[in-house]
Parts: C-alpha cells; sequence; structure tokens
C-alpha cells in the first residue's frame, strides 16, 4: 500500500486486522479466495490467511445459510456478495435466518455480509441498487453505510466485532474515488451520525456517496451565502433520530437525500421521525431528494440524471431554502 | 431381506440391532401419542396456530435421530416429532413450543414444529423449505475450520423442498465442500395437495445425487429396520468422510399438511399400497414376529409414555404466559443499538 489509502484498501484492511486478531472471523464469497474478489476488496488475504478466505460456488442463499451455521458453531464469517444486486438471492436467509435467530433462540448471529452498491457509470439495473432500506425494513438487522475511508475500516471493524447481523453497504463509487492519509486509530461508535459539514440555513441528512454530493452542492450554495449542514447517517439502522433532531433545530430547515428509490425508503423514515419529534422545529416542510422511481439506468446520460447529483441538491436546497 | 441381512450377523450384533429397533421404535410411539396429544389440544382450541403430525414418518424420523451422537447436528423439519425426541429433545420443550410457554426454548416467540437448541446442534427450523440445509453445511463448515472432526449433520425435507433453490445450492455447496451432511427426503407423495407428480419429472429423488455427485440410498420409509440400516449407514458414510449422502424415503403423509387440512385429495388408492402403510404398525408386528418384545411390554410403553406426556402438558398448563409487558422487544444482543422505541412501545 502507498502512502495514499483508498476506501477499498480500508475495507481490505479492516478485513485483514479482523482475520490477524480474532481467529474466529474467516471470509466466504464467489472469487475472494487466490483471485482476491470482483474489486479485490480481498487481494492476498488468502495467501496471508490460508484456509481462511474461501471461493463459494454462485449461490448466495447458500453462502448466508452457511454464515448463519458457522456463526452457531460460534465463528464470525464475513460474506461477500459480488455485488448488493444479487443479495436478493440471499434474501430469504438474510431477513429470515440470520435476523431472526437471535429473537427465537437467544443465540446470537455475529455475521457480516458485506455488499458492495451503488452506482457507477455504465452500472445499468444489476450492478447499482441501493438496497439498503429493504434491510433496514427487517427487525434483527443492522444496515451501514460508512461514506469516508476512515468510517469503511473502522465501521466494518466494529461490525465484525458485534454480535449481530451486520448489512454493510459499502459503496463502489467510493471504493477508488476516496483517499486518505491514514487508517483511523478512534472513530465514532456504530449508531452515531456525524456531521459533515457545519451549517445554519439547512440541513441536508444523506448516506454514503451522497454525502459527497451534498458536500459540493453546500460548496456551491456557499458563495451565494447559505451555510448548509450535512449530516452524515453513517448507520441507516440504527438511525441517529437525536443528531439528526439537533441539526433541524439549529437550521429550521430538512433536505433529505438518497441514491436509493424514493418508496418507503430512509430518506421517508427520517422525514416521519423529524416530522414525529421535532415538528415544531421546522420553519418549512420537509424534502426529499432520492433516485427515479425506475431501474438504474446504463447510459451515463441517463444515470447522472437518475440519481441526485451535487447540482440536483442544490437546486432543491435553493428551493427550499427560499420557502 | 433385510430381516435377513440382520439374522446373517453374530449374536451380539443383533443384540445390538434388537436394543437399537426397539430404542427406536419406542421414539416413534412417544411421537405418535404426542402428536395425537398435540392434535386432541388443537380440536379443543387449546392450541395457537397450526398443528403439523408426522403420522407415517415415525420410522424414518427416529431412525435419524438414534443414528446421530449427541455432538452431530440435527435440523429437522415439520413432521419429525420422532427424530427430535431421539436426538434428545424433552418431551416437556415440545409442549412448552406448542403452548407458548415462556420456559420453553422458544419462550412463546415461535411455536409449534419450529423449535430448537442451536447451541445443541439442534436447529430450529424456519418455514422457508431447504433453508435449513447450508445452515447445516455452516455447522459442519465451522467445525473443519476448527478441527473438530468426526461430527456428522443431518437435515430433513420432504419432496416438495427438492424442488427448491435452497435445496440445490445447499447439496451443491456440500458436494464442493465434501461436507459430513446427510440429507434426508421423505418422499411422503404430497406437498400440502400437490401429489408428487406435480413436483418432479424424474423416477426417483435419489437420482439427483447422481448430478451434484454425492452418494445417494433409498428406502422404503414404512420400514423401520430398512430405515435404520439405510440411515445408519448414510451416517457412517458421511462419518467416514465419503462426503454428503443424499436418503430419500417413499413413504405415504397418514395425516393432512396440517391439522387443519382433512387431506381429502390423498389418493385413496396409495393408502391400499405397501407405500401407504402404517409403519407405526409395521414396527410392532415386526418386533412381536421376531419376539424382541411382547404385547404386555408394548402396552406398559404406551402407558408410561400417555403418564409422561399428560404430566408435561399439565405441567406446561400450569405455567405463565408470556408477558408482553416484561418482554425484552429488541430483535438484537446488541440492545444499545436496538430500533425500539423505548417511549413509545413499538
Amino acid at each position: 500500500m502507498g502512502t495514499e489509502i483508498t476506501y477499498i484498501d480500508a475495507i481490505r484492511e479492516a478485513q485483514a486486522h479482523a482475520l490477524r486478531d480474532d481467529p474466529r472471523v474467516f471470509i466466504y464469497g464467489q472469487d475472494v479466495g487466490a483471485f482476491g474478489g470482483a474489486f479485490k476488496a480481498t487481494k492476498n488475504l488468502a495467501k496471508e490467511f490460508p484456509g481462511r478466505v474461501l471461493d463459494s460456488p454462485i449461490s448466495e442463499d447458500a453462502m448466508v445459510g452457511l454464515a448463519v451455521g458457522a456463526a452457531i458453531e460460534g465463528l464470525r464469517p464475513i460474506i461477500e456478495m459480488q455485488f448488493a444486486d444479487f443479495s436478493t438471492v440471499g434474501f430469504n436467509q438474510i431477513v429470515n435466518q440470520a435476523a431472526t435467530l437471535f429473537w427465537r433462540t437467544n443465540v446470537p448471529c455475529p455475521i457480516t455480509v458485506r455488499l458492495p452498491f451503488g452506482g457507477t457509470s455504465g452500472g445499468g439495473p444489476f450492478h447499482s441498487q441501493c438496497i439498503e432500506t429493504i434491510y433496514a425494513h427487517y427487525p434483527g438487522l443492522i444496515v451501514l453505510t460508512p461514506a469516508t475511508v476512515e468510517d469503511a475500516y473502522s465501521m466494518l471493524l466494529e461490525a465484525v466485532a458485534l454480535d449481530d447481523p451486520v448489512i454493510f453497504c459499502e459503496h463502489k463509487f467510493l471504493y477508488r474515488h476516496l483517499k486518505a492519509e491514514k487508517l483511523p486509530s478512534e472513530a465514532l461508535p456504530i449508531g452515531k451520525a456525524g456531521i459533515a459539514r457545519e451549517g445554519r440555513d439547512l440541513t441536508i441528512v444523506t448516506y454514503s456517496a451522497m454525502v459527497h454530493e451534498a458536500l459540493e452542492a453546500a460548496t456551491e450554495l456557499a458563495p451565494e451565502g447559505w451555510e448548509i449542514e450535512i449530516v452524515d447517517l453513517r448507520s441507516v439502522k440504527p438511525l441517529d433520530t437525536d443528531t439528526v433532531v439537533a441539526s433541524v433545530a439549529r437550521t429550521g430547515k430538512l433536505l433529505c437525500v438518497g441514491e436509493a428509490w424514493p418508496w418507503g425508503g430512509v430518506t421517508a423514515e427520517i422525514i416521519a421521525r423529524v416530522a414525529s419529534e421535532g415538528y415544531g422545529l421546522l420553519d418549512a416542510p420537509p424534502q426529499r431528494l432520492n433516485a427515479k422511481d425506475t431501474p438504474v439506468p446504463y447510459h451515463p446520460n441517463l444515470w447522472t440524471a437518475h440519481r441526485p447529483t451535487a447540482r440536483a441538491i442544490a437546486a432543491a436546497a435553493r428551493k427550499l431554502l427560499r420557502t | 431381506m433385510l430381516q435377513t441381512v440382520l439374522d446373517a450377523k453374530p449374536a451380539s450384533d443383533t443384540a445390538t440391532a434388537r436394543d437399537t429397533t426397539l430404542a427406536a421404535y419406542r421414539f416413534m410411539l412417544l411421537a405418535r401419542l404426542l402428536d395425537d396429544k398435540f392434535a386432541g389440544l388443537y380440536r379443543a382450541g387449546k392450541i395457537h396456530g397450526g398443528v403439523f403430525l408426522g403420522r407415517g414418518q415415525e420410522a424414518l424420523s427416529a431412525s435419524i435421530g438414534v443414528s446421530l451422537k449427541k455432538t452431530d447436528v440435527f435440523a429437522p423439519l415439520i413432521r419429525d416429532a420422532a427424530g427430535r425426541l431421539a436426538f434428545g429433545e424433552t418431551v416437556l420443550d415440545a409442549v412448552r413450543t406448542y403452548l407458548g410457554s415462556p420456559l420453553g426454548p422458544m419462550r412463546g416467540r415461535d411455536g409449534n414444529v419450529h423449535r430448537g437448541k442451536p447451541q445443541e446442534g439442534y436447529l430450529p427450523m424456519i418455514s422457508h423449505l431447504g433453508a435449513m440445509i447450508s445452515v447445516v453445511n455452516g455447522v459442519l463448515f465451522a467445525r473443519r475450520l476448527k478441527k473438530i472432526s468426526g461430527t456428522v449433520g443431518a437435515a430433513c425435507v420432504g419432496d416438495g423442498a427438492t424442488s427448491t433453490g435452497a435445496f440445490h445450492e445447499a447439496l451443491n455447496q456440500a458436494a464442493v465442500e465434501k461436507l459430513p451432511l446427510v440429507l434426508v427426503v421423505a418422499d411422503n407423495q404430497y406437498a400440502y395437495s400437490t401429489p408428487t407428480s406435480h413436483q418432479f419429472a424424474c423416477e426417483d429423488l435419489a437420482q439427483k445425487a447422481a448430478g451434484y455427485g454425492v452418494e445417494s440410498h433409498s428406502v422404503d420409509g414404512t420400514d423401520l429396520v430398512a430405515c435404520l440400516k439405510i440411515v445408519g449407514d448414510a451416517v457412517a458414510r458421511a462419518r467416514a468422510g465419503n462426503g454428503p449422502q443424499l436418503v430419500v424415503a417413499k413413504l405415504l403423509r397418514l395425516c393432512g399438511h396440517g391439522e387443519h387440512d382433512d387431506s381429502s385429495y390423498v389418493d385413496p388408492k396409495l393408502k391400499t399400497l405397501p407405500i401407504g402403510r402404517d409403519c407405526l404398525k409395521t414396527a410392532e408386528e415386526f418386533l412381536l414376529q421376531k419376539k424382541w418384545s411382547d404385547a404386555a411390554t408394548l402396552a406398559t410403553w404406551r402407558g408410561e409414555i400417555i403418564r409422561e406426556i399428560e404430566e408435561a402438558v399439565g405441567q406446561v398448563q400450569r405455567e405463565p404466559a408470556p408477558d408482553p409487558f416484561a418482554e425484552n422487544w429488541s430483535a438484537i444482543s446488541s440492545e444499545h443499538l436496538s430500533e425500539t422505541h423505548k417511549e413509545d412501545g413499538n
């Protein structure tokens, strides 16, 4: 590794760290062994940790089922889904097996399912999806959406150490786009949102890659005299309502931004909570911006119009600021 | 034929076979009488939700339970009361789960056939068919990583589950990893109301094994001695390192899918065929014919079992019901990360 650490490096390093520190950890997924994974998130790990980084058949259901069995036996599996989109094939095992085990039996289910998710140019309908909402809907799962290199590292380490099933949504667009100087030695714990930028005029609540689009939008709005506060949720489940409401108390205006589809999503959940717990803090109706309600398109012209971008976020913010 | 096999063995082996058969028969009888009790409680309106019986499958199921060691792994399905009891489940745990007692292993959070003790290798089924097979694989896989050898995992399904993707993925996975999995298919002619003609098109489900590169065994599921032999062999072969074993037992479900189902769709012809025999009756006749037991002993067993069941039901009925106000409504063990709103009880 060079002096610059990317988001994908952080994910690889967190896994190496977990494998080194805890003999109960192993990695199972398609092409994760000698090949090092479709995105190289497990590069060289099979060599460094013989017998603990293992190729699976293309069987998402059985991959997760095996992880649950191994967790029952006291191990801490990390499952790599090649793309988040394919996790729907293992959906049953995630939401009905892993997510219900502790509630039903009092036996914890410490598995981490890594989902390379979110859009990249040219990804198209089946390699771009943001499906954090559908997992957050189910009781028994923790759903993480790190937006920075530091969080990708610290939250993955924390995920593996947790006694519960974690859906770890790592954004493919951020894999090589983000760089940090070094890995963090301390971090906010899971369950705490962070303030990515402080401001007084409007709160944007978002997560994952959209944090960076929102930051760009805030930079665009600054010369116009607007100071935008950006809350990075970090984890969508649990959702840190306190930090969101405290920010809205400072700004009086709320715009929620998500790359996922709009219906019943994370942005809707935030608005529901703020409306319920902080209605009097709002100076204007809360707004949200999501991807369009269609499959994710292939061509870049369509794709950049399909998901929120810095420009679209700035436009939505301007409209809300003027109400 | 199988009797001949037993007869040909030396005296000590015959004694072992006799003891095993008698033990298995007792679990069959216990399961049948326990099922009958649950059916009675259901008709009396004393059970919430459904009741699912194993009538007609006790020989196969008991054979699995007695063939496994306590350190093995077992994922039974809905018609495996006999196997569960033989694997070590207590009557009290079964009754507590059906009646929703907070003192049972599922504490009223899950019921009827969805029961188990995962920390003891007894996995509680979810309702999605085929889904438990890869979980058994996972326990076996983990034991291999932990360098624990010599354990076997058995998973039970019906003919219907062989049509699921989960079945395919898990059997293939077990084959690829050469796991000591024994996958037992009770081909009981109906998946709920659907006859096998609408479930699969091969001659015999055992043929599927070849496609996965695993060994297969076919057995008459109405014959206890045959089941003990075939299931026992499959377990031994898995334990000896021969990889996954597929056991397919042909039999007839002698009840509805659940007690809500009168099973009027079952072809009456099937009941007259050898496949429609009641395995409990067949086993009893065999024991008497071999003089391995006598009518008086079997009657005594029946009396003992009925008393045990009645005592368990009586005890559980006196136990408190789950209290929603005392319940811990956290679906995760990391309670500080739970989303349950403490103030509104959501």
